[in-house]
């Protein structure tokens, strides 16, 4: 008996699932940090490129997707196996949603780029940095086993309402005296973390 | 395993081939109208267990049997030493890995155990014959033929009559030991089918290598090895979140 498959490919096949779903999760981390910073920076070159590269982060969700689906109709998975695979296939849905909001919040840094700035970006910064931890410690988790991780970014998820309910508080002042400007901001913001 | 009927206790069961204990304190109760289903790696005891059933131990000098098999309704322990296995057999019918049916007819085949239970009259065998053939879908390929060899069948309808067979005598439960091994894809389809059809009226043991088989057909799993039970819970329970690390293991294919 061993942690390993009697079948070498199989055990191969799963390997791949795990290392392709962490490398969609790098690409869509990316994705967060290039929009966030894009928005700090008022590059909107960069913006730009972040969705040009989404067909990246798409491409690699069918693959995993063919993959996934490959392995269910060829190993017959069972138990941890099979729930390793079908999670995989939620997953990579979620991510790749992620990965279009990048995008949304990249518009909207092109749109309020053609603006005069409102004032420095404190808080939505952050934010962006801790829903990227808990990107990358969920896929962590997920790759290995480890549910006291997966506990400990459940916890970090109110971290990250409640700088979202302070950022959208201090703003409300600004979007009264200027509609349609920030809370479209916010609103893709807060949908990437929660994605 | 709460709410259902209990067809088969089985208490502290150990069985010894001579000096050689194959079988270590089983406990597990049989589901009455179920299908349950033995898995586990080569020499694990899971077709040991199944014959303890049908007393087929018996045929052999220096086989021994500890604990109890009580079956119900009537609560006989059919482990037990004063019990004759004849009788035993005649409730708890086998069909075994490849087809093995009588160098007869078909009909004599079918009406063989009902003759040795000593029904004598023609028309009344005539009607066990056609409902067992039926209750093993094989009367529309067989009842224009019922005089010829069984030998002439193909391997999946020799196994169906050997199924026909089994049910003749009206048995309580069924008993398969790896019933498809020997069968290519339809015929083992056509078994797999027949077995959810027959859970209707008998209770079903099956011991299989399959275990894609095992989670098509049956309602509870019960994983052993070296002679032990080391995980007993249902079917989709056991193939989806196993409790135990052995058994995780061994249908995920991360054994040897």
């Amino acid at each position: 008996m061993s942690d390993t498959h009697t079948i070498r490919q199989y055990e191969e096949e799963l390997r791949q699932i795990k290392e392709k779903v962490l490398r969609l999760g790098g690409l869509v981390e990316e994705g967060i940090a290039n929009s966030i910073k894009a928005l700090v920076e008022r590059d909107t070159q960069l913006a730009e490129r972040t969705i040009e590269n989404d067909h990246v982060v798409n491409g690699l969700e069918v693959e995993i997707d063919e993959l996934c689906l490959k392995v269910l109709a060829l190993r017959q998975p069972a138990a941890s196996d099979l729930r390793l695979i079908t999670t995989a296939v939620k997953i990579i849905t979620d991510l790749e949603r992620i990965g279009d909001m990048a995008v949304n919040v990249c518009e909207r840094v092109m749109e309020l780029n053609d603006e005069p700035p409102l004032k420095p970006y404190i808080d939505i910064p952050r934010m962006a940095v801790a829903a990227q931890r808990m990107l990358k410690e969920s896929l962590d988790a997920f790759v290995n086993g480890d549910t006291d991780l997966a506990t400990k970014v459940l916890r970090e998820d109110d971290f990250v309402d409640d700088l979202n309910r302070q950022i959208f508080r201090e703003l409300l002042t600004f979007m009264m005296e200027e509609p349609n400007t920030k809370g479209k901001v916010i609103r893709h913001i807060k949908q990437a973390l929660e994605g | 395993m709460v709410d259902e009927k209990i067809k088969a206790e089985v208490r502290n069961l150990n069985f010894y081939y001579g000096s050689v204990k194959a079988l270590k304190d089983i406990n597990l109760n049989i589901a009455e109208k179920k299908v349950t289903a033995l898995i586990g790696p080569s020499g694990c005891g899971k077709t040991t267990y199944l014959r303890c059933f049908n007393r087929m131990h018996d045929l052999y000098p220096n086989n021994r049997y500890e604990g109890e098999i009580i079956l119900h309704p009537d609560a006989l322990n059919i482990a037990g030493p004063d019990i004759d296995p004849i009788e035993v057999r005649m409730r708890i019918s086998m069909v075994f890995q490849r087809p093995n049916p009588f160098p007869k007819t078909i009909y004599e085949n079918v009406a063989y155990g009902p003759r040795v239970r000593g029904i004598r009259r023609r028309s009344e065998l005539d009607e066990r014959v056609e409902k067992s053939l039926r209750g093993a879908a094989i009367w529309e390929e067989a009842k224009d033929r019922l005089h010829d060899l069984a030998f002439n069948l193909s391997g999946g309808q020799q196994q169906r009559l050997c199924i026909a067979r089994a049910l003749a005598t009206d048995p309580e439960i069924l008993l398969f030991d790896e019933p498809t091994s020997a069968l290519d894809p339809i015929a083992t389809a056509k078994i797999e089918e027949l077995i959810l059809e027959l859970k209707k009226e008998v209770t079903i043991l099956i011991v299989t290598h399959n275990m894609q088989q095992a989670a098509r057909v049956s309602d509870y799993t019960a994983f052993m090895y070296i002679g032990e039970l080391i995980e007993f819970d249902k079917t989709e329970k056991v193939f989806t979140v196993p409790s135990h690390k052995l058994t995780e293991d061994y249908i995920t294919g991360r054994f040897g």
